[in-house]
Formats: structure tokens, C-alpha cells, sequence
């Protein structure tokens, strides 16, 4: 079973779906024990880190998210779920769960292209990812792939060997990172079509074994 | 960099799509979800369901359409059409819609666009605007005026300043349609286009008037449009999303190309 976190945040139901799909049996949960017992875990989110911290905390999550990564189960962070991971974030200096040392930043503003032209915030739409290193749930990702974002912070963990894949949008940042048993991407895997159901799909068949 | 986005838009009356009498192979032309299927695979970037519905008790017809979409389509869509309130918005997007589009019911009541961002963020408001091109005046400075109930309704609001209001209210994205261009298949209003789209710094989706890849390359870069709506120009088969797709990217813009 994959337990889905449910901490109020979001787009739970289409990570649902996708699973369902793909035949993977899952639920939506906040149930500590399930949470634990559960063979793997997505861990989704969208709106402010603030809120979801607090969620996250009232609830006790947070430390079962800690304990599940320590025990080593698969655990697949999802847009806000990609970024409450780090240290802290720059939104409302958020201090956040600290599975992986980094920092959540907000993209500068102005953006401007290489043309000069003031990009838009958030940072939405279909992009794509430069795969700086292999990774077991990337299998069957091509060079052309491009995945759906809606985001205005991206994570950036201390470490470049944490990065799995970076996004260029004027300037170029991580939207693949990934520690041990834990990895994440800061686009939305269940609404960027055959691409993103193909990194899910490996993600239900990983065994959170990953060799930096 | 972000991908130019090609959205075909599928108008739904009663729980079936009201074009699309060419389809190939064995897609059941009335029905939205097989539709919106048939064009996820065909690699559209986003799909809007647009209802046009005439009465309001059927609203959950609607809703049962989106429930079935949201388990067959793994790409962003939204939905629009006799959304009124709040509520409104809630029931479609927890049925899974990625967005929900306000237009007549905005210009009546702006708070709308600030409760929906507020209550659900501004990434799942979209902004419908019907505009027509009108004599510029004191009220209408730039000549387009928005209009509501399908065009039949002028409102005085001058439409550039229409939509910098929705932005500061927190509209996430504009649908822009030309009454004017819609069904005329000459091409989109390019002027129109790239006044609001050099106005606002939320993404603007160009509609009404495609009728070939010519005119969809163009609102794409001199129209400044972040994506295209598609709706006749695919459903009466003119032009594929491949076909579009692969156009576009000979000329330089880019486009998402695997699917």
C-alpha cells in the first residue's frame, strides 16, 4: 500500500488517480500508524510552506516523515512537497522539516529572459528537465521530456550532489533532488501526461536504494 | 524555457461536445471525456472544457463529466461556464478540474476572483474575457470594450483595464477571446492579444479565430500569447496537434514535442 499524506494540502486526489491508474493501490492518509506501515510514501502539496508546516506539525507528521525516511521506505516528495523537505524557506522564513539540507528560495524578480523580456511569475506551464545524474525512477525519461509546473519557489539543497535534474527558466535551478530513500521533483508528476506517469510508475517499483 | 502551449477547448451542452463530426477511429464524437481523451493522447498541453448549458439545474451533469475526465487525462485542464460563486469553483475543482474560468459573472461581481484565489490560489483562477473592438472613447481608451452573455451584453469597462484589475484581484491567468475573431477562422485579434499580454504578468491564452498554423504562429510571437486555444481548427481536422506542434517548432517557437 501507498500512503498518500494528508495534510490538507492540495492536489491529493489527482496523485490518487494517477496512482489508480498506473494499478497501484494506495490511500489518503494521516493516520501515523498506516503512514508507517505503508510500503511507500507520496508526499504531495501545494500553497504556502508556512501553512503546511503547521498542518504538518499539529497533526505530528512531521516526525513520522522524519522516522519513515530514517527506517529507509521510499518516499516521493510532490511541488510544495519538493520544497518543505529542506532546511527552511525563504516564504515567510518557514523553518521546514530538514530531511535534506537546503533552503527553499523565491525566484528574483525581475526575471528577465536572454532577450531582455520580463518573465512571468509564477513559473508555469510545460518545461523541461536536464538529468544531471541517474536515478531509478528515471528510466524511460527522454532529453526531450517536459513536465508541468505551477511554482513562484524552488528548492535548492547545499549539496550539488543532491541534484538530479535542474530546469531552465532564465536561470537555471533544481527541480529533480533526491537523498538515500527520499526524492522529489518540484513539477507535478500526475498532470505532465505519459512523462510524469512514467517517474511515478518507477517510483511504486523502487526500492529506496539510491548510491550517490 | 516554458513551452508555448496548445489548448483545443471543447464546448459541452448537456454532457455531450457540441463539435467534432469528423473523428477518426473509434472515438465516440459526443462524449467530453472520450474527447478529451483522444486529445490528451494527441498531445495537447492543457484542455478546457467549456459548458454551455443552458439551464443551471443540469449543473451536475457537468460535474459527473469532470469526475470522469479527471481519471482518464493526466494534464492540466480546466473548466468554465455558469461558474457563479465560490462554491461553484469548489465543486468543479474537487472533482478534479486544475482550473476553473470566470467571465460574466466576474465583470458582475469582481469579489469573485478574490474569494476564488484566496480560497483555492491563484493558479486555479483563470479569467475569461469576451472583448469587442468599439470606438475608442473616455470609458474605452484602447477601443476594445468587454462584453458578457456571449457578446450580447456591453458593459462599458474598457478591457485592458479589466484585466489589470483582475490581476491585482488575483486572477492566476487570462483566457482571451475576440468576439470580434471567434468563428471567423482569419486569425486571432494579434493586436488585441499583444496589448494585454505586454500589460499584465500573468500568462494570456489567445482565442478565437484560428483557422490555420499560420495564425497560431503568429499570436504565439508577434500576439506575445503565452498559448492558443484550439477548438474548430482541430475538431473539423484542417490541422492535427502534431501537425501544429510540429510547424511551430520548425519555426523556432517552443513547444512540448514528446508525449
Amino acid at each position: 500500500m501507498i500512503a498518500i499524506i494528508d495534510y490538507k494540502a492540495g492536489n491529493l486526489k489527482s496523485v490518487e488517480r494517477a496512482l489508480n491508474k498506473l494499478g497501484y493501490p494506495c490511500c489518503i492518509t494521516n493516520d501515523k500508524a498506516k503512514i508507517l506501515d505503508s510500503e511507500r510514501i507520496v508526499f504531495p502539496g501545494v500553497g504556502a510552506a508556512g501553512k503546511a508546516i503547521d498542518d504538518l506539525k499539529r497533526m505530528g507528521l512531521d516526525r513520522v516523515l522524519s522516522q519513515a525516511f530514517q527506517e529507509g521506505k521510499p518516499i516521493l516528495g510532490i511541488c510544495l512537497g519538493a520544497q518543505i523537505i529542506l532546511d527552511r524557506s525563504e516564504e515567510n522564513h518557514t523553518p521546514c522539516l530538514g530531511l535534506m539540507e537546503g533552503e527553499v528560495k523565491r525566484f528574483p524578480s525581475p526575471l528577465l529572459s536572454f532577450e531582455n523580456e520580463q518573465l512571468k511569475i509564477p513559473h508555469m506551464g510545460w518545461n523541461s528537465v536536464r538529468v544531471l545524474k541517474k536515478h531509478p525512477v528515471l528510466p524511460g525519461i527522454m532529453p526531450g521530456d517536459e513536465f508541468y509546473f505551477v511554482h513562484s519557489y524552488y528548492p535548492l539543497p547545499d549539496s550539488e550532489d543532491h541534484v538530479i535534474g535542474k530546469t531552465d527558466y532564465s536561470i537555471e535551478f533544481p527541480t529533480i533532488i533526491g537523498v538515500k530513500n527520499l526524492i522529489a521533483t518540484q513539477f507535478h508528476l500526475e498532470k505532465s501526461g505519459r512523462a510524469g506517469l512514467r517517474i511515478l510508475k518507477n517510483f511504486c517499483n523502487w526500492n529506496g536504494v539510491y548510491a550517490e | 524555457m516554458l513551452s508555448k502551449r496548445i489548448i483545443p477547448c471543447l464546448d459541452v451542452r448537456d454532457g455531450k461536445t457540441t463539435k467534432g463530426v469528423k473523428f477518426k477511429g473509434n472515438v465516440d464524437i459526443g462524449d467530453p471525456v472520450e474527447m478529451g481523451k483522444f486529445y490528451y493522447e494527441e498531445g495537447a498541453d492543457e484542455i478546457v472544457f467549456y459548458d454551455i448549458t443552458a439551464s443551471s439545474d443540469k449543473r451536475d451533469i457537468m460535474l459527473d463529466v469532470v469526475r470522469r475526465v479527471a481519471k482518464e487525462i493526466f494534464i492540466p485542464f480546466s473548466v468554465g461556464g455558469g461558474i457563479r460563486t465560490v462554491e461553484d469553483m469548489r465543486s468543479v475543482l474537487l472533482a478534479g478540474a486544475e482550473k476553473v474560468s470566470v467571465n460574466s459573472a466576474a465583470v458582475k461581481n469582481p469579489e469573485i476572483i478574490a474569494k476564488g484565489s484566496k480560497a483555492f490560489g491563484s493558479q486555479c483562477i483563470v479569467l475569461g474575457m469576451d472583448v469587442k473592438r468599439v470606438k475608442a472613447s473616455d470609458t474605452i481608451p484602447t477601443g476594445y470594450e468587454m462584453v458578457i452573455n456571449g457578446g450580447r451584453t456591453y458593459t462599458g469597462i474598457d478591457a485592458l483595464k479589466w484585466a489589470k484589475e483582475a490581476e491585482g484581484l488575483g486572477a492566476g491567468e487570462i483566457c482571451l477571446n475576440s468576439i470580434d475573431a471567434d468563428g471567423t477562422q482569419d486569425g486571432y485579434e494579434l493586436t488585441l492579444t499583444s496589448l494585454i499580454s505586454e500589460n499584465v504578468n500573468i500568462p494570456v491564452i489567445a482565442s478565437g479565430g484560428a483557422g490555420s498554423i499560420d495564425h497560431i504562429h503568429e499570436v504565439l510571437t508577434r500576439g506575445r500569447a503565452d498559448a492558443a486555444l484550439v477548438a474548430s481548427i482541430i475538431h473539423y481536422e484542417t490541422c492535427s496537434i502534431r501537425e501544429i506542434k510540429d510547424a511551430l517548432h520548425t519555426r523556432g517557437v517552443k513547444v512540448r514535442m514528446t508525449w
